[in-house]
């Protein structure tokens, strides 16, 4: 069995038996990359320097006992929206295409000290603003599925880069679905947490209040042991929450007697794909099998969810990005005559069009008379899907429902008309409203070969029962090959 | 024959909060220091950073509120002021807008004709204070220091309503006492921590509606502030009269051409397009942290004026002068506490420390001399080991450097000589050179025997004791 068929905690078991080493494990995958990325480029920096010191001290510190955890000495790719001392982190955008942090994330500081080795930075949406990875001024990345599709969007490459052994494991973010959706479209598992369960220190803002690190990977195991990484109290955020029972590996059982189940009819209206819809239900069937109690039932709202969430996202956003601005870092105009042609010019030409969009639609909901309209607006109905979802939760533990309305679309056939990109994010985006939990795993592949994704929903901080949910349905499953052993 | 007008004036008042630490991150927030080394990536608006809130910055406002008869929002949030300006990194500012810490409070000022009004407090916010831009012309170029970022403000908003000069510098005296007595700044104009922006406009005596109001920013001092009213009363007055309008607009005030000019007028004004900041939790006050606060609140002056009349039985002017600064007042009773002569200690305060502030132009709030040295010098002249005059020369070295008086006497030979011997042998010397003064002295000019001490005391230095000197020249006469 190669290396790059390991989980990342079969890995760091490996490593810890003295079957392999962390720099052996690096050198496998750093040997994929170079077969691998230039057909897929998941990444927009990789530094192998970097990565193999760390590997050596990795080792070092497994064979002297002080690092044990279950991911240590295992390689790791991180989204370029987290800070890292000393690496270039770009967002994807040129207007931080020379930009290199000054201090780390707190969820890569964590990963750290669990003994992760760090390969580089994924390429995403810029800004995380997209759900193809096509708005990345640094280039698409492909489907390792199928090249000639999207890997999903934002955390496109760090889906795509778990999918074609180009890395272990990966951190995404996810605002409205960006964690979730790719991993469905790549055929992995991706998890966004409860809001404030992990430190956003260091995650470069695009809509603050939604905004959440996650883990993504090739199975449910391996998202429990980075999500234990990488859950912490952080002081430095005021939104970071304290938990007390962080030990996710703990939920990883195979049970889900008298679970209740709730599938929300207003998830499979119009627009959903008949493949996706099948396999969905087909997956309901597997946990009910397995002794969960299943029902159908109306959660209402989901239509005001994509309204709601463009009009907050955008609005956060374009506060959040008028820190670049050419003065302090990263992109500024060559010629300009004075201050203000200065910020124009650099603003212009260093974020893209999709940036340009949401700072813009942002811009005017925020403005003075648009603000109650708008913006106050969005805030109520978010308040109202939140108490929706509460209702749910006190008759069903989880919520069962696709990730996405279709398989993986072509590459170039998405961003010519934003408004159907944007309804794309339906059943992933009501989540990040309510800062509920969600997880992404393959449930099926359609005709075409393309993964399709089934999402679970938590209530807030029952990570745990979302945990065991998916473990359950994922051992019903039966082993899902990765993109690797599969096409490549 | 002229109109009568009435001005009327509300005002914005920032005042630079006395923590350790900045509002949002745990940098310093020291004067001075190199360029951006007071920094960290949650003030120079690094990409990814976070605003933590400093509790110091809630409690202090909190505290001021009550201060100030304000209601306290228990439930409040922070806002941000979206604007573009390199001083400020993240090109937004945090603040509040929608729910600030403090609203409908005021405070009692006198009025000129010796009445009492109160000036209402319309709202009470924190913010965080921008960063220094500075013009290299050298160069062409400017730089920007952000050791400023993220220094804790609080803007004290009034209502409109002072009526002229004096009001408004009473008002401004009675919150920089309030403010200073809670410790929670030092309030000092020239240096910035107190900065007032006014709002001014006039009508005609009598009128109810308000006339346009422009913004006056960049005043420095009481007087700069006194002489920017005064200037700008009479623009508008002129203006009205030429039958011209009043433009609404902020306006910059150069004191030392006596005029202001107009910045920007309400048509360029921006939309700051103001929205909770998500990156921060509401504001939650609870009952526990509104009793803790207000269990700290010092006692104020009205209430330690009349505990000066009763503990120390000084008389109402030396109070009204020792409690006019929370500085002064400190001296007063830590000084007090140790020599237990608060008659003494007042003399000094209302006598020299006066004349020395007004002869210096120093602030009272900067005073240098500890309440220990200023305790040694009162022994010291209790114990004759120094006569009057000497004290107060060694008083002022100690205005200037609080030295150790003790010390100070020691090292320059001050001791009164209490040698009779010594004293003795001068005052004869004395007596043989001036035959003149002796002789008046003995045709009944009294005042003749004032010229010999002096002489006596000139030949011995300063350092005799008067009392014997005056008893031995008799004598000897």
């Amino acid at each position: 069995m190669s290396l790059l068929d390991m989980t990342a905690v079969e890995l760091a078991a490996a490593i810890k038996d003295g079957k392999t080493t962390a720099v052996a494990a690096l050198n496998e995958v750093l040997a994929q990359i170079d077969a691998k990325e230039d057909t897929y480029h998941c990444y927009v920096t990789i530094d192998k320097d970097a990565a193999l010191k760390q590997a050596e001290s990795v080792q070092a510190e497994i064979e002297a006992g002080k690092l044990t955890g279950p991911l240590a000495g295992v390689p790791v790719a991180i989204k370029d929206n987290m800070c890292i001392k000393g690496m270039l982190t770009t967002c994807s955008s040129k207007i931080l295409e020379n930009f290199i942090p000054t201090y780390s994330a707190e969820a890569v500081i964590n990963l750290q000290k669990a003994g992760a080795v760090i390969i580089g930075k994924t390429n995403m949406d810029e800004f995380a603003m997209g759900s193809t990875t096509e708005t990345s001024a640094f280039g698409v990345t492909r489907n390792p599925w199928n090249p000639e599709h999207v890997p999903g969007g934002s955390s496109g490459g760090s889906a795509a880069a778990v999918a074609a052994g180009e890395c272990f494991y990966a951190l995404g973010s996810d605002t409205g679905g960006s964690i979730r959706q790719p991993a469905s479209f790549c055929g992995v598992v991706g998890m966004k947490p409860t809001y404030g369960l992990v430190s956003r220190y260091g995650l470069i803002a695009y809509g603050s209040s939604l905004d959440q690190i996650g883990p993504m990977a090739k199975d449910v195991t391996d998202c429990a042991a980075i999500l234990n990484a990488i859950t912490s109290h952080d002081e430095k955020d005021s939104t970071s929450v304290s938990c007390q029972d962080a030990d996710f590996m703990e939920a990883l059982n195979d049970d889900v007697k008298g679970m209740r189940i709730g599938i929300p009819n207003d998830y499979f209206g119009e627009g959903l794909d008949g493949e996706v819809k099948e396999a969905i239900l087909r997956a309901s069937k597997v946990l009910e099998e397995k002794g969960a109690i299943v029902e159908q039932f109306d959660l209402s709202l989901v239509d005001y969810a994509i309204p709601t969430y463009y009009t907050i996202a955008a609005a956060e956003a374009s506060s959040n990005l008028e820190r670049f601005d050419g003065i302090k870092y990263g992109y500024r105009t060559q010629d300009f005559k004075g201050l203000h042609n200065m910020y124009k010019k650099t603003r212009s030409e260093g974020f893209g069009e999709e940036v340009k969009r949401r700072i813009m639609l942002g811009s005017f909901v925020l403005s003075s008379g648009y603000y109650d309209a708008y913006y106050l607006k969005a805030l109520k109905v978010k308040a109202l899907i939140k108490k929706a979802f509460d209702e749910a939760f006190e008759k069903y533990d989880i919520i069962l429902g696709p990730v996405a309305p279709t398989t993986a679309p072509k590459l170039g056939s998405s961003l010519a008309d934003p408004i159907k990109m944007y309804l794309g994010d339906i059943y992933t985006i009501a989540v990040n409203l309510a800062g509920l939990p969600g997880i992404s795993l393959p449930c099926g592949k359609d005709k075409a070969g393309l993964p399709i994704g089934l999402q679970l929903i938590g209530n807030c901080f029952e990570e745990k029962k979302l945990i065991r949910a998916a473990y359950t349905y994922e051992k019903a499953r039966g082993e899902f090959p990765m993109a690797v052993k599969e096409v490549c | 024959m002229a109109k009568e007008y009435e001005t009327v004036i509300g005002l914005e008042v920032h005042v630079e909060l006395a923590t350790k630490t900045k509002i949002f991150c745990g940098c310093a927030t020291e004067f001075g220091g190199e360029p951006n080394t007071h920094t960290c990536p949650v003030c120079t608006g690094m990409p990814g950073s976070l605003p933590v809130l400093n509790k110091q910055v809630l409690e202090y406002a909190i505290a001021v509120g009550l201060a100030t008869n304000c209601d306290i929002t228990r439930y409040g949030k922070f806002d941000r002021k979206n604007y573009f300006y390199p001083d400020n990194p993240q090109n937004y500012q945090i603040s509040q807008l929608y729910l600030p810490i403090c609203r409908n409070g005021g405070v009692e000022i006198e009025t000129k004709e010796g009445g009492k009004k109160i000036v209402g407090i319309h709202e009470i916010h924190m913010e965080e204070d921008a960063g220094k831009l500075i013009h290299d012309e050298w160069e062409d170029c400017s730089l920007v220091d952000y050791n400023r970022s993220g220094v804790p403000l609080i803007e004290i908003v009034s209502e409109p309503d002072m009526r002229s000069a004096e009001e408004v510098i009473a008002y401004l005296e009675k919150l920089r006492l309030i403010i200073q007595y809670l410790g929670a700044s030092d309030c000092k104009l020239q240096e910035g921590s107190m900065r007032a922006d006014v709002n001014l406009s006039v009508r005609e005596a009598g009128a109810e509606a308000f006339g346009t109001r422009t913004e006056m920013k960049n005043l420095n001092s009481f007087k700069a502030i006194t002489r920017a009213i005064e200037g700008e009363r009479e623009r508008q007055i002129d203006l009205i009269e030429e039958g011209k309008e009043v433009v609404q607009e902020t306006r910059r005030w150069d004191d030392t051409k006596g005029e202001s000019y107009a910045m920007r007028s309400k048509e360029d004004a921006q939309d700051y397009r103001y929205f909770p900041d998500p990156d921060l939790v509401p504001i939650v006050v609870s009952d526990e942290m509104l009793d803790e606060i207000r269990a700290k609140q010092p006692e104020f002056r009205t209430e330690k004026m009349l505990r000066y009349k009763e503990e120390y039985g000084i008389p109402d002017y030396d109070i009204e002068i020792i409690t006019g600064t929370k500085h002064m007042a400190d001296i007063f009773e830590e000084t007090v506490a140790i020599c237990n002569q608060p008659k003494k200690v007042s003399n000094w305060l209302m006598g020299e420390t006066m004349r020395l502030i007004k002869e210096k132009e120093v602030d009272a709030e900067d005073l240098r001399f500890s309440p220990e040295n200023l305790a040694r010098l009162i022994a010291l002249v209790d114990t004759n080991v120094i006569n009057g005059s000497v004290a107060k020369e060694v008083f002022e070295v100690m205005f200037d450097s609080d030295i150790d008086p003790e010390k100070y006497v020691e090292e320059h030979g001050l001791k009164t000589v209490n040698d009779e011997g010594a004293l003795r042998k001068t005052i004869e010397d004395v007596i043989a050179n001036n035959p003149q003064s002796v002789e008046d002295y003995h045709n009944g000019k009294e005042k003749a025997i004032g010229f010999l001490v002096g002489q006596t005391m000139k030949a011995m230095k300063g350092k005799a004791d008067p009392g014997m000197v005056n008893k031995i020249l008799k004598e000897l006469l």
